[in-house]
């Protein structure tokens, strides 16, 4: 709870400076609008002003500055016209009884934490597996590990499309499975290093230790290295969640998705609706936050219960 | 000495092959060790002593002369389980409680769960530990870990004890008293019990057999046989025997310090 007051300064300080940038940012479209409705607007005419400052728009021309704060389009929405469209779409569209309606972003959100879950779930399984295979044989470590670190350098941008076309040509239907193959493109990654910092982590004495025990492999991967992992496995899935939705919502827009968060992204930026997009990208970034959250309370209950401090 | 021979070393070398040349870690060590002996390895660091533990419990293997541990080779010894091992660190798996911690080897070994139980009772009985079972090794004090580290390694009844600085973190008050609990668990026991130390006083106090070892190369310049009687108070070190012994091991050491 000491973290309220500074989380609330600094969400305050964000609002203000995002509040006090919708004047320069919506300047021109705002006096276009001004103009266009009859009031005089130095200088005139929207091409001449192009080659002016926002800076010297708003001090020639004070009494409508107001009116960017009011746009339908604004080039950058005011906080409370996103929150207000944000409402629109997510509590007023529950109160209506229709939470689950194609325009509600609560049902796109959970496309899209659907397909998060999955990439998730395939992520971490292979990031796990990977960093076993990789700790266990030498031969994977100097094989796997190069490719993992390149795969993490190609666009996933660039990757989505293919991704998408390849496995509609291996007879899959619909988006979910190729959107969460993306996702665990992104996702394994920061669980597969945790993990084989983790698994490596034991000391030589506490390995020396089950070797005066004559213990086997098997007896010392489930007796020591992976409990000692459990840590770093809790600090690569935060990571690891965040990059499951991060590679869904990228999965979402080169693929002409019309449901999930990124497609609502995408659709708004052809259609020209900022509110929709920012109000999209709020829901994800809330999204991502439920999810380190309710990772982290696991690791608050598990940790402890396991013996370390946390 | 009447009573059997528990390890006997001929001629033991061992040289580690490094970047910057050999090192010769051990060099031409002869050693006896007898059922019931209390033996401190004493000396500078990189004498080999910790080197010479780890050949016992064939954590290392020699590169000359032979070793037998039990009558058989160390790592036929190690797979009997003939020892039990206590590091410089307590070690303490910090997932596990104190009773798993103790279990951990009686788990592998393959005992049955009442079998264990019944171990780890006793064992923290004898450490002086009982009622600690339940609590998380981050809860004990560094002496307490080092005491229930003990108990892990007397779990499984081997009857040599291998001990590399177990006490040498440790402040000096806490080791005065875990030496006394060593001393009673060895009068208890009768097992064999290997020591590296650090510590003069601590040696000559524990020990019926004092190796004193010099570095580069590592090897054996003295082994004092003690004259004290087995049961010992700690005022034992104010007596004239005591430090008589303790200045022949000071002398030893410093016959075999070349101060380079």
């Amino acid at each position: 709870m000491r973290s309220v007051f500074p989380v609330l300064t600094v969400l305050a300080v964000i609002v203000g400076l995002w509040w006090a940038a919708v004047a320069p940012m919506n300047i021109r479209p705002a006096l276009d609008i001004a103009e266009r409705s009859g009031v005089a607007v130095v200088p005139e005419g929207s091409v001449t002003r192009r080659d002016v400052s926002v800076w010297r728009l708003m001090l020639d021309n004070r009494e409508s500055i107001a009116i960017g704060y009011q746009l339908d389009r604004p080039r950058l929405p005011t906080p409370s016209q996103v929150g207000e469209e944000f409402w629109k779409t997510t509590g007023e569209m529950v109160a209506k009884g229709r939470a689950f309606s194609k325009r509600s972003l609560l049902y796109h959100s959970w496309i899209t934490l659907r397909s998060t879950f999955w990439g998730f779930l395939l992520g971490t399984t292979f990031g796990i597996l990977g960093a076993v295979a990789i700790v266990y044989s030498r031969v994977t470590d100097m094989s796997l590990m190069p490719w993992a670190i390149v795969s993490q350098t190609i666009p996933i941008v660039a990757l989505a499309p293919m991704i998408i076309v390849l496995s509609n040509q291996v007879g899959i239907d619909g988006r979910g499975v190729p959107k969460a193959i993306i996702s665990a493109y992104l996702c394994y990654f920061p669980v597969l290093v945790s993990m084989v910092k983790g698994l490596r982590s034991p000391t030589a004495s506490e390995l020396d230790l089950l070797k005066t025990y004559n213990a086997s492999g098997g007896q010392s991967f489930w007796k020591l290295r992976l409990p000692a992992s459990v840590p770093y496995l809790f600090a690569a899935l935060k990571v690891g969640v965040a990059a499951a939705l991060v590679g869904t919502i990228v999965g979402e827009l080169p693929t002409g998705a019309i449901s999930g968060l990124g497609a609502r992204i995408l659709i708004g930026d052809q259609f020209g609706t900022p509110l929709a997009i920012w109000s999209a990208l709020f829901a994800a970034a809330i999204l991502a936050g439920i999810l380190v959250t309710l990772i982290d309370l696991i690791q608050r209950a598990v940790l402890p219960r396991m013996g370390f401090r946390t | 000495m009447t009573s059997s021979l528990k390890i006997s070393a001929n001629d033991l070398s061992l040289t580690f092959q490094t970047n910057d040349g050999p090192v010769h870690a051990l060099s031409d060590v002869n050693l006896d060790i007898h059922e019931g002996d209390f033996v401190s390895f004493i000396g500078p660091s990189g004498c080999g002593k910790t080197t010479f533990l780890r050949v016992i419990a064939d954590l290392e293997q020699p590169t000359g002369g032979s070793i037998t541990v039990n009558g058989v080779s160390p790592q036929e010894a190690r797979l009997a389980r003939a020892y039990g091992y206590v590091f410089q660190a307590a070690g303490l798996y910090p997932w596990r409680n104190i009773g798993g911690n103790i279990k951990l080897p009686l788990e592998i070994m393959g005992f049955s769960k009442s079998e264990q139980q019944q171990r780890v009772t006793r064992v923290l009985e004898m450490v002086d530990l009982a009622g600690f079972e339940n609590k998380f090794p981050w809860q004990l004090s560094g002496g307490m870990q080092q005491r229930a580290s003990i108990a892990r390694a007397l779990a499984f009844d081997a009857d040599i004890l291998l001990m590399d600085e177990p006490f040498g973190a440790l402040d000096e008050i806490v080791r005065d008293h875990l030496n006394e609990q060593l001393l009673e668990l060895w009068a208890k026991t009768n097992k064999t019990i290997g020591f590296v130390t650090h510590s003069i006083p601590e040696a000559v106090f524990l020990s019926t057999k004092i190796v004193v070892m010099s570095p580069r190369p590592g090897r054996v310049t003295d082994v004092i046989d003690s004259p004290l009687p087995k049961g010992r108070p700690l005022e034992i070190r104010d007596t004239p025997e005591f430090l008589e012994v303790a200045q022949r091991v000071r002398e030893g050491l410093r016959a075999g310090h070349s101060y380079d």
